[in-house]
């Protein structure tokens, strides 16, 4: 038969009604740019769910700012159909996210699949993010199918890199499809092995159901709508459902399939992917990783693997315009809506004035959340330089969690915890010694090596996580000529020598410069922080020092000299105009200037000493490979 | 005059001004500007609104340009006679270089103001000139045409920096130019530069220090300023010159001011010195004043009771508009409200005189005590006199003092 099933065979994979063994869940690990959008719109026309008319590119990625990065932060499913030697079988492809700051939505991903495609560009290799995410596909025992895709460009090495990934997962290199998302070429293939070799899902059709909770996104006028993949039992069209974390009761307002649009069904059998919709507003109260059950017969116990998002990388964010705060709260407030990890609270910055102390998990998820905030909201935003979580143990032996520098506890402490990660990190054998020299300045410690083949290494470091999100992925990148990729997990804390580094202004502190720094590089970041100052704070009619502390203690300083002229040496009958404008133009600039203690600074000093921050230029296409 | 116009209002083709420019017009001078936009060579340093072709056609041409000026002197006349008749008090002719019109047509054009307005009797007649394009004879021509005062374009005493600001006269002409035109019983003023690409504390030193050995009872020295889209400006972005530096400036200024002074020049402006108080410039003093003056001439600026306006800026566009009985306008505004009260302050702090301390808002007489303990005021000035009176210090940072006095 023809790769789309028939309309008789097409009757036995209606949703709620489909057998288990005809079902296959399967999902695609790729990094960024790897082409997995591009195969997914390839499968969606191969098996009819979207014709050639209707087709525009990354179907799958809703968000513009999605569709512009080439990333996919929203996972979704699709249910597509496909026949193999008369049989009709129903595909659930379910889109995970590529990056590392949201490892555990992967997790969730993977955990409603029993097979995934390992997408690699065959003319790059594997990826460290992808290594990652495969170990997690292994861990959750799925069957691997491993493919080589854009075998069309003309520096493909299918070859070597079959062996890679034969070497990675066992097996051997001819087991490697080879597929061109962009022409189609071996995806009907492809499909034809996802059936044959993804094995059928199995669960309890007679127990309470169960559901996995893999994606939860908030729509204007539907609400929160709710990506679930059925273990046991099965959901109906109108009952109530409980959400096992936190025992809260929903009437299922609607249940369905994608294909690739919502399709209302009568309801999701065992081994099933569909969405729900309860009419709840907030994300939060259809968590990611939570169980759901029927009201009328509940589940005795919750599948595994549930928890919180927890924020990992704070940052400071202001308003540049300060009356555009209460835009911000209500943005923010929106964005929640949608974005279960993320939290905030107001913040007062004495440079920066009225803004917010974001929580996020990890700087892809900042830069992100930052991007829409501008984009979607029209805010222009200065962010501080982001910081990880410390846990200070002052001498009484209470614990203060910090998440701002600005409150570190003054005076005696006991000991700092600062997070750590374990860094993996895939490139060239040759940038071997550039690699372990930063890892090194960045207080890494090698945990192993291994080449994947005969030019690729894998390293695997342990770093504290606040060196990542200072300017590891700059720096990685700089030095392996953008070649390197990198990947790492939270592995619990470690005690550090760290102190806070304050920078004063005429005396006076300014919150947005504090830094939470290895003692051993205090100094450097005093001498760096205070240069970068002196060349950006305008001279004013007195001498201004500015100073890099650590407590009382002075570690470095810089003088902006008092400035000697300023007058305009002419003003006669026809420069009056001219120089009443300008000013007023400058007094205009004065208004907008913060000021500390009695230096007047622009805002533009405070955004070039923050934005210079490498940090805030890291994200998930800065590690990919060039 | 700066190439670029303000932005500014529509002004009215007939040049007319609103009534409120009549109120208290009898307690402000009037004084009459005479743009001459040519010169021989144009030195790259210089924004000014001149031109050294002798012929842009029509009235636009120098030989033209006298008959040109004084239309537009006719059209002034017919506008202020709706203000309260009053004679002119100086008159001041710039460029431009006025002196390479014959002096008979600067004779004419000084003729136009007299027959329109008339003179008070010891009215001042300033004309600019430089030094090489002046002669003891013309120099005589010029006093007997009712010329009083003359401004000579001296700028610096050393070759090299004259070379840099492209001025073509030889310094050691400068003794016998100031001489002849006291000869010829004009009041002599001479204009220095400072902080020219190239120029040391030494150079300065020798300028200032010749331009006093001529005796001379007035001088202005100012802070070379490089304009955007003069050719001084293309040269330092290409890197062949380096941008002057405001604190070697700060330096030269404050060693010019201790010359002057021990020489027995006092400061009246930011960037002019006189020897007695009768020796200052009445008509530039006007424009510190905000009295009432009419700027004749393509790019010129005016400003009667709080309109200020400025003629468009080619002198074919110039030309033209009067052949066509048209104000040669571009723009005009009315300064009013908080823009009154900088314009006050900006011009006001300049002179030594300085301001009085009440005609200032609350909220900046607030301000003062902290600028007299930054030393940038005159602590006795503004306790004793109710006055506001830069210290030296604080006519080096004039503008940041308008700027503390106005936020």
């Amino acid at each position: 038969m023809s790769p789309i099933p028939s309309a008789a065979a097409s009757s036995r994979i209606h949703p709620a009604a489909t057998a288990p063994e005809l079902l296959r869940n399967f999902c695609i690990i790729a990094h960024i740019d790897h082409g997995k959008s591009t195969l997914a719109d390839r499968m969606l026309q191969l098996t009819g769910v979207v014709d050639s008319r209707a087709m525009r590119a990354q179907y799958l990625d809703r968000m513009d700012i999605e569709r512009e990065r080439g990333i996919t932060i929203k996972s979704q499913a699709v249910r597509m159909p496909w026949g193999v030697e008369d049989k009709a079988f129903a595909l659930n492809m379910i889109d995970t996210p590529g990056h590392v700051d949201f490892t555990y939505e992967v997790s969730r991903s993977l955990a409603a699949c029993e097979g995934a495609v390992l997408l690699v560009d065959a003319a790059q290799g594997i990826e460290a993010q992808t290594l990652a995410n495969l170990y997690l596909a292994l861990e959750n025992d799925l069957t691997i199918i491993p493919v080589l895709n854009k075998i069309d460009l003309p520096a493909a090495q299918p070859e070597k890199y079959a062996e890679e990934l034969a070497k990675l997962i066992g097996g051997e290199p001819e087991d490697c499809l080879r597929v061109s998302g962009k022409t189609g070429a071996g995806v009907v293939e492809l499909l034809d092995r996802i059936v044959e070799l993804v094995p059928p899902p199995t669960g309890d059709a007679n127990a309470p159901a169960r559901a996995m909770i893999f994606d939860s996104v908030y729509d204007t006028y539907r609400g929160v709508v709710t990506y679930v993949r059925v273990i046991d039992g099965n959901l109906n069209p109108r009952e109530k459902i409980v959400m096992m974390s936190t025992r809260a009761t929903h009437e299922l307002l609607e249940i369905g399939v994608i294909s690739p649009e919502p399709v209302p069904t009568k309801g999701l059998g065992v081994g099933e992917v569909g969405y729900l919709i309860t009419g709840v507003k907030d994300v939060r109260q259809s968590k990611v990783g939570d169980t759901v059950t029927n009201a009328s017969k509940p589940a005795a116990a919750a599948l595994g693997g549930y928890s919180d998002p927890k924020p990992m990388v704070f940052s400071g964010l202001y308003p540049i315009d300060g009356t555009d705060y209460p835009i911000l709260r209500d943005a923010l407030d929106k964005l929640k809506l949608n974005d279960a990890a993320l939290n905030y609270e107001p913040e007062t910055s004495v440079a920066l004035g009225f803004g917010f102390r974001v929580g996020f998990l990890g700087l892809l998820h900042l830069e992100i959340v930052r991007e829409r905030l501008e984009r979607e909201f029209d805010l222009d935003l200065i962010s501080t330089a982001p910081n990880v979580v410390y846990e200070v143990t002052l001498e009484d032996k209470t614990v203060v969690t910090v998440t701002n520098p600005s409150e570190f506890p003054a005076g005696k402490i006991g000991d700092v915890n600062e997070p750590m990660v374990k860094a993996t990190i895939l490139s060239p054998s040759e940038f071997i010694g550039a690699i372990m020299e930063l890892c090194q300045t960045k207080r890494g410690e090698l945990q192993g090596m291994d080449y994947l083949s005969e030019d690729r290494v894998e390293l695997r470091y342990v770093l504290p996580m606040a060196e990542i999100v200072f300017d590891f992925f700059d720096q990685l990148k700089s030095k392996t000529r953008g070649y390197a990729s990198l990947d790492y997990e939270r592995i619990g804390d470690q005690v550090a020598d760290l102190v806070k580094v304050d920078i004063l202004l005429q005396g006076e502190t300014v919150d947005a410069f504090s830094a939470i720094v290895h003692k051993d590089k205090a100094y450097a970041y005093g001498v760096m922080m205070t240069a970068k100052l002196k060349d950006l704070i305008p001279r004013q009619q007195f001498e201004v020092p500015i100073q890099a502390a650590i407590g009382a203690r002075i570690i470095a300083r810089e003088t902006i000299r008092a400035i000697r002229k300023d007058v305009l040496a002419k003003c006669y009958g026809g420069d009056i105009t001219r120089k009443r404008k300008l000013l007023e133009k400058q007094k205009e600039g004065k208004k907008r200037m913060k000021t500390i203690g009695r230096v007047d600074v622009p805002q533009e000093a405070f955004i070039a000493a923050l934005s210079s921050e490498p940090a805030g230029s890291a994200g998930g296409k800065d590690a990919k490979k060039k | 005059m700066s190439p670029a116009l303000p932005e500014g209002d529509q002004a009215p083709d007939d040049g007319r001004l609103p009534a409120s420019v009549v109120a208290g017009a009898d307690a402000r001078a009037f004084g009459v500007y005479l743009h001459v936009p040519f010169c021989t060579v144009r030195c790259g340093y210089c924004d000014f609104n001149t031109y050294t072709a002798t012929e842009l056609g029509g009235g636009a041409s120098q030989h033209a340009y006298a008959d040109t000026a004084l239309r537009e002197i006719e059209l002034a006349a017919s506008v202020v006679a709706d203000l309260p008749r009053r004679p002119v008090s100086t008159v001041f002719v710039g460029g431009g270089t006025p002196t390479v019109l014959a002096v008979p047509d600067l004779a004419r054009m000084l003729g136009g103001v007299r027959d329109a307005w008339g003179l008070v009797d010891d009215v001042e007649v300033t004309t600019e000139a430089n030094p090489d394009s002046v002669t003891p004879e013309s120099l005589a021509a010029l006093a007997d045409a009712g010329f009083t005062r003359v401004s000579f374009g001296m700028q610096s005493a050393v070759p090299h920096v004259l070379a840099t600001l492209d001025r073509t006269h030889d310094p050691r002409r400068i003794p016998d130019v100031v001489r002849w035109a006291r000869e010829a019983g004009l009041a002599v003023s001479l204009d220095l530069i400072y902080g020219t690409p190239g120029e040391s504390l030494d150079d300065w030193r020798a300028s200032v220090e010749s331009a006093l050995a001529t005796g001379v009872d007035h001088v202005s020295a100012y802070a070379l300023v490089v304009e955007a889209g003069t050719r001084m400006a293309v040269q330092v972005r290409r890197g062949e010159l380096e941008l002057p530096d405001g604190d070697d400036q700060a330096a030269k200024y404050e060693l010019a001011d201790d010359l002057f002074e021990a020489a027995g020049l006092g400061w009246y402006e930011v960037s002019n010195w006189a020897r007695t108080p009768a020796d200052a410039c009445r008509h530039n003093l006007s424009y510190w004043r905000g009295d009432d003056w009419w700027g004749i001439g393509p790019g010129a600026h005016s400003h009667v009771g709080g309109v200020r306006w400025w003629n468009v800026k080619h002198p074919r566009a110039y030309a033209d508009r009067l052949d066509r009985g048209l104000s040669p306008a571009a723009g005009r505004e009315t300064v009013t409200g908080d823009g009154a009260v900088l314009e006050r302050l900006m011009l006001g702090v300049r002179l030594a005189a300085g301001m009085p301390l009440d005609d200032l808002p609350a909220d900046s007489r607030r301000s003062v005590a902290g600028l007299v303990a930054d030393g940038l005021v005159d602590g006795h000035a503004a306790t004793g006199g109710r006055r506001i009176v830069l210290t030296r210090r604080g006519r080096l940072l004039a503008d940041a003092v308008v700027r503390t006095l106005v936020s």
